[in-house]
Protein backbone atom coordinates (compact mmCIF):
# COMPACT_ATOMS: atom_id res chain seq x y z
CA UNK A 1 0.00 0.00 0.00
CA UNK A 2 1.63 3.40 -0.84
CA UNK A 3 1.36 6.53 0.75
CA UNK A 4 -0.76 8.11 -1.49
CA UNK A 5 -3.26 5.29 -0.96
CA UNK A 6 -3.02 5.49 2.59
CA UNK A 7 -3.44 9.61 2.93
CA UNK A 8 -7.78 9.36 2.74
CA UNK A 9 -7.48 7.07 5.41
CA UNK A 10 -5.31 8.60 7.57
CA UNK A 11 -7.01 11.97 6.80
CA UNK A 12 -10.32 10.36 8.00
CA UNK A 13 -9.06 8.92 11.36
CA UNK A 14 -7.41 12.45 12.17
CA UNK A 15 -10.88 14.10 11.79
CA UNK A 16 -13.31 11.49 13.31
CA UNK A 17 -10.69 11.62 15.85
CA UNK A 18 -10.61 15.74 16.34
CA UNK A 19 -14.59 15.27 15.91
CA UNK A 20 -14.86 12.92 19.31
CA UNK A 21 -12.37 15.05 21.11
CA UNK A 22 -14.61 18.26 20.38
CA UNK A 23 -17.86 16.08 21.20
CA UNK A 24 -16.26 15.28 24.13
CA UNK A 25 -15.36 18.74 25.03
CA UNK A 26 -19.00 19.57 24.68
CA UNK A 27 -20.14 16.92 27.35
CA UNK A 28 -17.09 17.71 29.80
CA UNK A 29 -18.33 21.72 29.56
CA UNK A 30 -21.99 20.56 30.71
CA UNK A 31 -20.22 19.84 33.89
CA UNK A 32 -17.87 22.43 34.54
CA UNK A 33 -19.46 25.55 33.51
CA UNK A 34 -21.52 27.34 36.15
CA UNK A 35 -24.75 28.03 34.73
CA UNK A 36 -27.55 26.63 32.23
CA UNK A 37 -26.54 29.58 29.86
CA UNK A 38 -22.55 28.89 29.85
CA UNK A 39 -23.34 24.82 29.56
CA UNK A 40 -25.34 26.06 26.05
CA UNK A 41 -22.68 27.66 24.82
CA UNK A 42 -20.77 24.50 25.21
CA UNK A 43 -23.58 22.43 24.13
CA UNK A 44 -23.42 24.44 20.57
CA UNK A 45 -19.97 25.49 19.24
CA UNK A 46 -17.80 22.58 19.56
CA UNK A 47 -20.59 20.27 19.78
CA UNK A 48 -21.60 21.43 15.85
CA UNK A 49 -18.08 21.61 14.98
CA UNK A 50 -17.45 18.02 16.07
CA UNK A 51 -20.45 16.88 14.03
CA UNK A 52 -19.05 18.59 11.22
CA UNK A 53 -15.76 17.31 11.27
CA UNK A 54 -16.99 13.37 11.86
CA UNK A 55 -19.23 13.93 8.85
CA UNK A 56 -16.16 14.91 6.62
CA UNK A 57 -14.15 12.57 7.87
CA UNK A 58 -16.74 9.67 7.44
CA UNK A 59 -17.51 11.32 3.77
CA UNK A 60 -13.98 11.06 2.80
CA UNK A 61 -14.33 7.53 4.00
CA UNK A 62 -17.60 5.96 2.87
CA UNK A 63 -17.93 4.97 -0.27
CA UNK A 64 -20.72 6.08 -2.76
CA UNK A 65 -22.46 9.59 -3.20
CA UNK A 66 -25.53 8.58 -1.30
CA UNK A 67 -23.99 8.40 2.33
CA UNK A 68 -22.41 11.84 1.23
CA UNK A 69 -25.75 13.11 0.59
CA UNK A 70 -27.28 11.89 3.98
CA UNK A 71 -24.01 13.70 5.70
CA UNK A 72 -24.61 16.82 4.47
CA UNK A 73 -28.06 16.53 5.19
CA UNK A 74 -27.24 15.91 9.17
CA UNK A 75 -24.46 18.65 8.71
CA UNK A 76 -27.05 21.06 7.31
CA UNK A 77 -29.79 20.17 10.19
CA UNK A 78 -27.43 20.41 13.00
CA UNK A 79 -26.31 23.90 11.76
CA UNK A 80 -29.84 24.87 12.10
CA UNK A 81 -31.12 23.34 15.00
CA UNK A 82 -28.56 23.64 17.36
CA UNK A 83 -28.64 27.45 17.41
CA UNK A 84 -32.53 27.25 17.81
CA UNK A 85 -32.73 24.87 20.45
CA UNK A 86 -29.87 26.41 22.71
CA UNK A 87 -31.46 29.59 22.12
CA UNK A 88 -34.71 27.98 23.62
CA UNK A 89 -33.54 26.65 26.36
CA UNK A 90 -31.41 29.73 27.60
CA UNK A 91 -34.62 32.45 26.93
CA UNK A 92 -36.49 30.07 29.09
CA UNK A 93 -33.82 29.68 31.80
CA UNK A 94 -33.10 33.69 31.76
CA UNK A 95 -36.66 34.29 32.50
CA UNK A 96 -37.19 31.76 35.00
CA UNK A 97 -34.01 33.12 36.49
CA UNK A 98 -31.79 29.99 36.10
CA UNK A 99 -28.69 32.91 36.16
CA UNK A 100 -25.83 32.50 38.00
CA UNK A 101 -25.87 36.59 38.80
CA UNK A 102 -22.69 36.80 40.33
CA UNK A 103 -20.57 35.41 37.68
CA UNK A 104 -22.56 38.40 35.25
CA UNK A 105 -20.10 41.02 34.17
CA UNK A 106 -23.12 43.45 33.47
CA UNK A 107 -26.66 42.43 32.47
CA UNK A 108 -28.27 45.12 30.23
CA UNK A 109 -31.30 43.04 29.55
CA UNK A 110 -32.05 42.93 33.22
CA UNK A 111 -34.70 45.93 33.97
CA UNK A 112 -36.15 46.44 37.00
CA UNK A 113 -36.61 44.28 40.61
CA UNK A 114 -32.61 44.43 41.79
CA UNK A 115 -33.64 45.03 44.97
CA UNK A 116 -35.64 42.27 45.01
CA UNK A 117 -32.71 39.99 43.62
CA UNK A 118 -30.52 40.54 46.28
CA UNK A 119 -32.12 37.91 48.94
CA UNK A 120 -31.85 35.04 46.05
CA UNK A 121 -29.00 33.59 45.46
CA UNK A 122 -29.98 34.12 41.41
CA UNK A 123 -29.85 30.12 40.36
CA UNK A 124 -33.14 29.50 40.76
CA UNK A 125 -37.23 29.74 39.40
CA UNK A 126 -38.55 32.85 40.18
CA UNK A 127 -41.44 31.02 42.62
CA UNK A 128 -38.73 29.86 44.82
CA UNK A 129 -38.36 30.58 48.43
CA UNK A 130 -36.23 33.34 49.15
CA UNK A 131 -33.01 32.35 50.64
CA UNK A 132 -33.05 34.18 53.60
CA UNK A 133 -36.32 34.74 54.68
CA UNK A 134 -36.24 37.36 57.46
CA UNK A 135 -33.97 39.77 54.96
CA UNK A 136 -36.61 38.96 52.11
CA UNK A 137 -39.59 40.09 54.54
CA UNK A 138 -37.71 43.26 55.72
CA UNK A 139 -37.69 44.25 52.13
CA UNK A 140 -41.34 43.35 50.95
CA UNK A 141 -42.46 44.67 53.85
CA UNK A 142 -40.41 48.60 52.86
CA UNK A 143 -41.61 47.77 49.52
CA UNK A 144 -45.44 47.76 50.50
CA UNK A 145 -44.46 51.04 52.41
CA UNK A 146 -42.68 52.70 49.65
CA UNK A 147 -44.92 51.15 46.93
CA UNK A 148 -43.48 48.95 43.88
CA UNK A 149 -40.45 50.85 42.04
CA UNK A 150 -42.00 51.15 39.22
CA UNK A 151 -45.56 51.34 39.42
CA UNK A 152 -45.29 54.71 40.01
CA UNK A 153 -47.12 54.61 43.84
CA UNK A 154 -45.86 57.25 46.04
CA UNK A 155 -43.33 59.30 43.74
CA UNK A 156 -41.84 62.85 44.89
CA UNK A 157 -42.99 65.71 43.18
CA UNK B 1 -41.57 42.31 -2.52
CA UNK B 2 -45.61 44.04 -2.07
CA UNK B 3 -47.46 41.35 -1.54
CA UNK B 4 -51.03 42.61 -2.17
CA UNK B 5 -53.16 40.87 0.62
CA UNK B 6 -56.34 41.09 -1.31
CA UNK B 7 -55.40 38.44 -3.86
CA UNK B 8 -54.02 35.86 -2.33
CA UNK B 9 -54.56 33.55 -5.84
CA UNK B 10 -53.34 29.55 -5.93
CA UNK B 11 -50.44 30.86 -8.51
CA UNK B 12 -49.58 33.75 -6.57
CA UNK B 13 -49.05 31.49 -3.50
CA UNK B 14 -47.66 28.66 -4.98
CA UNK B 15 -44.45 31.21 -6.34
CA UNK B 16 -44.07 32.51 -2.80
CA UNK B 17 -43.95 28.67 -1.79
CA UNK B 18 -41.90 27.90 -4.89
CA UNK B 19 -37.97 27.98 -2.45
CA UNK B 20 -39.71 26.11 0.16
CA UNK B 21 -40.77 23.12 -2.29
CA UNK B 22 -37.91 22.64 -4.12
CA UNK B 23 -36.15 22.52 -0.87
CA UNK B 24 -38.76 20.06 0.62
CA UNK B 25 -37.90 17.97 -2.87
CA UNK B 26 -34.09 17.94 -2.70
CA UNK B 27 -34.34 16.89 0.84
CA UNK B 28 -36.63 14.08 0.17
CA UNK B 29 -34.56 12.81 -2.36
CA UNK B 30 -31.15 13.50 -0.53
CA UNK B 31 -33.15 11.18 1.81
CA UNK B 32 -33.45 8.35 -0.51
CA UNK B 33 -29.86 8.75 -1.67
CA UNK B 34 -30.26 7.78 -4.88
CA UNK B 35 -31.79 9.59 -8.38
CA UNK B 36 -34.70 8.50 -9.82
CA UNK B 37 -37.92 9.63 -11.16
CA UNK B 38 -40.02 7.42 -8.87
CA UNK B 39 -38.06 9.57 -5.65
CA UNK B 40 -38.57 13.15 -7.59
CA UNK B 41 -42.52 12.29 -8.38
CA UNK B 42 -43.05 11.14 -4.65
CA UNK B 43 -41.44 13.92 -3.70
CA UNK B 44 -43.19 16.20 -5.75
CA UNK B 45 -46.05 14.85 -4.11
CA UNK B 46 -45.25 14.99 -0.28
CA UNK B 47 -43.64 18.50 -0.83
CA UNK B 48 -47.28 19.67 -2.27
CA UNK B 49 -49.40 17.34 0.53
CA UNK B 50 -46.71 19.47 3.19
CA UNK B 51 -47.17 22.98 2.33
CA UNK B 52 -51.12 22.46 1.57
CA UNK B 53 -51.90 20.85 4.96
CA UNK B 54 -49.14 22.49 7.10
CA UNK B 55 -48.84 26.34 5.61
CA UNK B 56 -46.73 28.79 6.87
CA UNK B 57 -46.66 32.14 6.94
CA UNK B 58 -44.55 33.59 3.81
CA UNK B 59 -41.62 35.11 4.41
CA UNK B 60 -42.21 39.08 3.62
CA UNK B 61 -39.55 41.05 1.11
CA UNK B 62 -38.04 37.79 -0.51
CA UNK B 63 -34.30 37.40 0.04
CA UNK B 64 -31.87 38.33 -2.96
CA UNK B 65 -28.38 36.67 -2.82
CA UNK B 66 -25.01 38.93 -3.91
CA UNK B 67 -22.58 35.99 -4.94
CA UNK B 68 -19.54 38.10 -3.53
CA UNK B 69 -20.92 39.49 -0.28
CA UNK B 70 -22.47 35.80 0.12
CA UNK B 71 -18.85 34.49 -0.03
CA UNK B 72 -17.59 36.27 2.16
CA UNK B 73 -20.13 36.06 4.81
CA UNK B 74 -19.62 32.14 4.21
CA UNK B 75 -15.84 32.54 4.61
CA UNK B 76 -16.36 34.73 7.76
CA UNK B 77 -18.68 31.96 9.23
CA UNK B 78 -16.99 29.15 8.28
CA UNK B 79 -14.05 30.44 10.47
CA UNK B 80 -15.94 32.09 13.05
CA UNK B 81 -17.40 28.10 13.23
CA UNK B 82 -13.92 26.76 13.50
CA UNK B 83 -12.58 29.22 15.75
CA UNK B 84 -15.32 29.54 18.11
CA UNK B 85 -15.14 25.88 18.30
CA UNK B 86 -11.98 25.34 19.06
CA UNK B 87 -12.04 28.49 21.64
CA UNK B 88 -15.10 26.96 23.64
CA UNK B 89 -13.52 23.52 23.56
CA UNK B 90 -10.20 25.04 25.17
CA UNK B 91 -12.16 27.16 27.66
CA UNK B 92 -13.83 24.11 29.00
CA UNK B 93 -10.67 21.89 29.37
CA UNK B 94 -8.32 24.35 30.69
CA UNK B 95 -7.66 24.10 33.99
CA UNK B 96 -8.81 27.80 35.03
CA UNK B 97 -12.17 27.00 33.41
CA UNK B 98 -14.14 30.65 32.47
CA UNK B 99 -13.99 34.16 34.36
CA UNK B 100 -16.84 35.81 34.38
CA UNK B 101 -20.22 36.18 31.82
CA UNK B 102 -21.87 38.93 30.59
CA UNK B 103 -25.73 39.25 29.14
CA UNK B 104 -25.74 42.41 26.59
CA UNK B 105 -27.97 44.29 24.17
CA UNK B 106 -27.37 45.16 21.36
CA UNK B 107 -29.18 48.02 18.94
CA UNK B 108 -29.65 46.72 15.48
CA UNK B 109 -29.99 48.16 12.65
CA UNK B 110 -31.76 45.97 9.99
CA UNK B 111 -35.48 45.34 10.12
CA UNK B 112 -36.89 42.09 8.30
CA UNK B 113 -37.53 38.97 9.82
CA UNK B 114 -35.61 36.99 7.60
CA UNK B 115 -32.70 38.95 7.98
CA UNK B 116 -33.05 38.39 11.58
CA UNK B 117 -33.46 35.14 11.87
CA UNK B 118 -30.05 34.78 9.58
CA UNK B 119 -28.13 36.96 11.85
CA UNK B 120 -29.25 34.86 14.71
CA UNK B 121 -28.74 31.58 13.93
CA UNK B 122 -25.02 32.44 12.68
CA UNK B 123 -24.78 34.70 15.65
CA UNK B 124 -24.99 31.29 18.07
CA UNK B 125 -22.14 30.02 16.67
CA UNK B 126 -19.75 32.70 16.64
CA UNK B 127 -17.13 33.03 19.28
CA UNK B 128 -18.98 33.64 22.60
CA UNK B 129 -22.01 34.81 21.86
CA UNK B 130 -25.57 33.31 22.33
CA UNK B 131 -28.55 34.76 21.49
CA UNK B 132 -31.14 35.09 24.39
CA UNK B 133 -33.80 37.56 23.79
CA UNK B 134 -35.05 39.09 20.41
CA UNK B 135 -37.19 42.16 20.98
CA UNK B 136 -38.40 42.70 17.11
CA UNK B 137 -40.41 46.32 17.27
CA UNK B 138 -37.51 47.52 19.06
CA UNK B 139 -34.57 45.77 17.18
CA UNK B 140 -32.75 44.71 19.81
CA UNK B 141 -30.88 41.64 20.15
CA UNK B 142 -30.06 39.84 23.79
CA UNK B 143 -27.10 38.04 23.88
CA UNK B 144 -25.40 35.91 26.16
CA UNK B 145 -21.51 36.44 26.21
CA UNK B 146 -19.08 33.35 27.66
CA UNK B 147 -16.29 35.05 28.97
CA UNK B 148 -15.34 38.21 29.24
CA UNK B 149 -12.49 39.86 30.89
CA UNK B 150 -13.22 43.73 30.93
CA UNK B 151 -15.66 46.67 29.51
CA UNK B 152 -13.32 46.49 26.71
CA UNK B 153 -14.08 42.82 25.59
CA UNK B 154 -17.92 43.66 25.97
CA UNK B 155 -17.75 46.69 23.71
CA UNK B 156 -15.42 44.45 21.53
CA UNK B 157 -18.15 41.55 21.40
CA UNK B 158 -21.08 44.12 20.33
CA UNK B 159 -18.71 45.54 17.74
CA UNK B 160 -18.24 42.56 15.90
CA UNK B 161 -22.37 41.75 16.23
CA UNK B 162 -22.89 44.85 14.36
CA UNK B 163 -19.92 43.12 11.96
CA UNK B 164 -22.07 40.05 11.29
CA UNK B 165 -25.04 42.10 10.78
CA UNK B 166 -23.56 44.04 7.99
CA UNK B 167 -22.32 40.97 6.51
CA UNK B 168 -25.55 39.28 6.95
CA UNK B 169 -27.33 42.03 5.04
CA UNK B 170 -24.86 43.25 2.78
CA UNK B 171 -25.55 38.99 1.90
CA UNK B 172 -29.31 39.57 1.75
CA UNK B 173 -30.88 42.03 1.90
CA UNK B 174 -32.17 44.95 -0.10
CA UNK B 175 -31.12 47.92 -1.22
CA UNK B 176 -32.97 49.93 1.40
CA UNK B 177 -31.64 47.84 4.30
CA UNK B 178 -28.40 48.32 2.76
CA UNK B 179 -28.84 51.92 3.35
CA UNK B 180 -30.53 51.87 6.24
CA UNK B 181 -26.72 50.19 7.79
CA UNK B 182 -25.49 53.79 7.58
CA UNK B 183 -27.87 55.88 8.91
CA UNK B 184 -28.99 54.06 12.00
CA UNK B 185 -27.77 55.21 14.61
CA UNK B 186 -29.86 58.04 15.17
CA UNK B 187 -32.81 55.78 16.50
CA UNK B 188 -30.86 54.82 19.44
CA UNK B 189 -32.57 57.39 21.57
CA UNK B 190 -35.60 55.25 21.64
CA UNK B 191 -34.37 51.86 21.86
CA UNK B 192 -31.26 52.12 24.08
CA UNK B 193 -32.87 54.15 27.09
CA UNK B 194 -32.75 52.55 30.60
CA UNK B 195 -36.10 52.14 31.69
CA UNK B 196 -36.13 55.14 34.39
CA UNK B 197 -39.48 55.57 36.84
Amino acid sequence: MSVMEALPDVLAVALLLLGTLLCLTAGLGLLRFPDVLTRMHAGTKPQVLGVLLIMVGAAIRLQGWSATWMLLLVAAFQMLTAPVSAHMISRVAYRRRHVRRDRLLVDELHTGGEMRDSVYRGDEPADAPPEEPGRALVESRREDLDGPPDAGGRQPS
Amino acid sequence: MSVDAGTPGPAHRLRHQLPLLVWLVLVWNLLWGTWSWANLISGVLVALAVTLLLPLPPVVGGARVRPVALVRFLGHFVYDLIKSGALVAWQTVRPRGIDRSAIITVQLRTDSDLLLTILAESLTLVPGSMVIDLDRERRTLGLHILHVVDEGDVEAQRASVLAEEERVVRAFGSPDEIAALDLAPGERSHGAGRRTP
